[in-house]
């Protein structure tokens, strides 16, 4: 029997009659976790969020209690800030999408309670550009929960108050890394802070103690509350709690998003029995777990993945792909990352120096300029590889990819350097032999017709 | 120069030459329609710490009203900020979303990126490109017919890849385009 969904978040999203405005949230008990958090003290709510043990769902995973705790309420003298990052735009993540317009009060709710409990009289969400109808759908949400008193001034009859704003973003993928979408938010080009010494939580959002978080933690927040931290932690495995949304795309029978505890599942569970397998019966090739950054796993590799066993010993599985549980720990094991939950699937007709190619551009396209090693190694990759796509590769193109990947990362202000340089190394290792075909020229331009080409003119010729 | 620019008896700096008012090199003044001062106003109290951080609403706002970022609205949201005008052309030339030229009245918008791109996004914009009988890209990759109706782009990531593939008209999102799809949505936006 294939694995359940465990909706938590997406528990309305999609239902029949469910609908973005405040009365269909309220008359489906919203809002009841925010009257809860406001007979509970702050500290309180952020010692449940520790007990939790929620990961931030954005992209990295970091510990959200801790995140929270960085800011010392006794000994911080300046004002807090917290901003929901609604700039989805990692390539293969559209979970916070659904949120913001199927389910905005949730998020709101979500938010004005982690402003509560850290003490914030002004918060932010920071939506990206695109997601014109979604920044009117919040704006709406907002000017809702104002007339019902759960946001503004003395919310709910206490003494807090709170402002919420949406922010508009402008295209620039680089405002999802906390810092750049900082100095975006203060009307400056997005170019990311180094750290130390600006770590948000101390030198954040005009200086002050900020708080970024992704729109599915905040979401998450709401049920900690309801449910205590120690329910929450129940669900999921240690290390790993809660439930994560999981998108899907690619060459599936059925991509989309679903919702699932941390490592109910296996990728292989995921794809045939949730997502009816491979498009049109064809074989697996190779996924992207975590949004198009994460390293790519190869179809028929081994991983050796430790684990704890009952009684406290660890022992050490071989598995495969698709045996591959989906939780944060395990997809690091495996050499990857969990990421933004965006789990992108090539068949076996995939290019692979094409599809590395199509991701090459998005990062040449986004990199901010900040730094010479991602500023000039994103585009100086993108070459290479739209170079080989066209036939024109030379044959020492692929070491040299390697070459410039590793010196990105590690070099540069924002993990942007890391998020680049990771798709090329792990392309380039994982398939040597397509990137040798390339190199050599021998791939002819028919094999190429209709996957990822590089100019709409060559995709044209070679239909 | 006949007039010598003047000096802010504060700060002893000498006004910018480009100072508010426009100045008349960048032709007559823009007239603004009703509200749009009053709507500056009020998205600039959404910032209470910083008048700096309305910088990207203004923007905009007045893309929104007028199409493209113009000089002059370069320099008049840079003095209503209390900014230099490179204050917000930086942004302008940041940002990708924002244009400083004006450019066709439907604005298709395909995205480009992987999961698109593996559902046919690459046909499917050529397929815009064709129908709507664009030239070749200019140097911010925008494909515009001779008349300026439509300008095609490619765009990367717009966050609906388990509908790909996906574009964007104007600031309309629709998903799963095919090719018959796409000439829908030509038909109706014509």
């Amino acid at each position: 029997m294939p694995v359940q969904e465990r909706r938590l978040i997406l528990a309305n999203i999609d239902r029949d009659g469910y609908t973005p405005d405040i009365d269909c949230y309220l008359r489906n008990g919203g809002y009841a976790d925010l009257k809860k958090a406001l007979t509970l003290d702050g500290p309180a709510i952020v010692a449940e969020v520790k007990t939790s043990q929620l990961r931030g769902r954005g992209g990295a995973g970091f510990s959200c209690g801790m995140k929270w705790g960085f800011i010392d309420p006794k000994k911080n003298t300046k004002p807090v800030y917290l901003i929901c990052n609604a700039d989805e735009s990692e390539p293969g993540t559209f979970k916070d999408r659904q949120i913001i317009y199927k389910d905005p009060h949730q998020l709101l709710e979500g938010m004005i309670i982690a402003c509560y409990a850290n003490n914030v009289h002004l918060a932010y969400i920071y939506i990206r550009g695109e997601f014109v109808l979604g920044a009117q759908i919040l704006e709406k949400a907002i000017a809702e929960a104002k007339t019902e008193g759960f946001l503004g001034k003395a919310i709910n009859g206490t003494g807090y108050d709170l402002e919420i704003y949406v922010h508009r973003g402008a295209g620039a993928y680089i405002c999802g890394e906390e810092t750049g979408l900082i100095e975006s938010l203060e009307g400056k080009r997005a170019y990311p802070r180094i750290k130390p010494p600006y770590f948000p939580a101390v030198l954040g959002l005009y200086m002050c103690p900020t708080i970024v978080n992704n729109v599915e933690t905040l979401c998450n927040i709401k049920h900690i509350v309801r449910m205590g931290g120690a329910e929450f932690a129940k669900i999921g495995k240690p290390n790993n709690t809660g439930t994560r949304l999981l998108c899907v795309s690619g060459d599936v029978e059925k991509p989309g998003y679903f919702e699932f505890e941390v490592g109910a599942l296996t990728m292989g569970e995921l794809i045939n029995d949730v997502c009816g397998g491979i498009k049109g019966g064809r074989k697996l090739k190779a996924i992207i777990p975590g949004g198009s950054s994460a390293k790519v796993l190869r179809a028929g590799e081994r991983y050796k993945i430790k684990s704890k066993k009952p009684d406290g010993t660890m022992e050490e599985k071989e598995i495969g792909l698709l045996d591959i549980t989906l939780d944060f720990d395990t997809l690091a094991a495996a050499g990857s990352m969990a990421g933004s939950g965006g789990i992108i699937v090539m068949d076996e007709t995939r290019d692979m120096v094409e599809c590395l190619a199509n991701i090459n551009t998005f990062y040449a396209h986004e990199s901010c300029g900040q730094c010479t090693p991602c500023r000039e190694g994103s585009l100086w990759m993108k070459k290479v590889t739209d170079r080989l796509v066209a036939g024109e590769g030379l044959p020492g193109d692929p070491k040299l990819l390697k070459t410039v990947a590793d010196n990105i990362a590690g070099r540069t202000i924002c993990a942007f350097g890391e998020a680049c340089a990771w798709p090329v190394q792990s392309f380039v290792a994982k398939f040597p032999e397509e990137f040798a075909k390339h190199a050599e020229g021998k791939v002819a331009t028919a094999a190429r017709k209709g996957t990822v080409a590089q100019e709409p003119s060559k995709a044209m010729e070679a239909a | 120069m006949s007039n010598p620019r003047a000096v802010d008896p504060a700060t002893q700096l000498v006004e910018p030459e480009h100072a508010f008012p426009v100045s008349e090199a960048h032709g007559a003044l823009v007239t603004f329609p009703t509200g749009f001062e009053a709507k500056c106003d009020e998205l600039i109290t959404h910032y209470p710490v910083s008048k700096r951080s309305a910088s990207l609403p203004l923007l905009h706002l007045w893309q929104e009203t007028f199409g493209h970022i113009s000089p002059q609205g370069i320099e008049w949201i840079a003095a209503k900020l209390d900014l230099q005008p490179i204050n917000i052309l930086e942004l302008v030339t940041f940002y990708p979303m924002f244009r400083q030229h004006p450019i066709g009245r439907i604005q298709i918008k395909v995205c480009r990126t992987l999961s698109c791109a593996l559902a046919g996004s690459y046909k499917l914009c050529d397929h815009f490109r064709e129908r709507c009988g664009t030239a070749t890209s200019d140097a911010h990759g925008i494909a515009s017919s001779p008349e300026g109706k439509y300008a095609v782009e490619f765009v990367e990531c717009i966050a609906s890849c388990g509908t790909a593939p996906v574009i964007m008209i104007n600031d309309d999102f629709h998903e799963a385009v095919t090719l018959q799809r796409a000439d829908e949505l030509l038909g109706k936006y014509d």
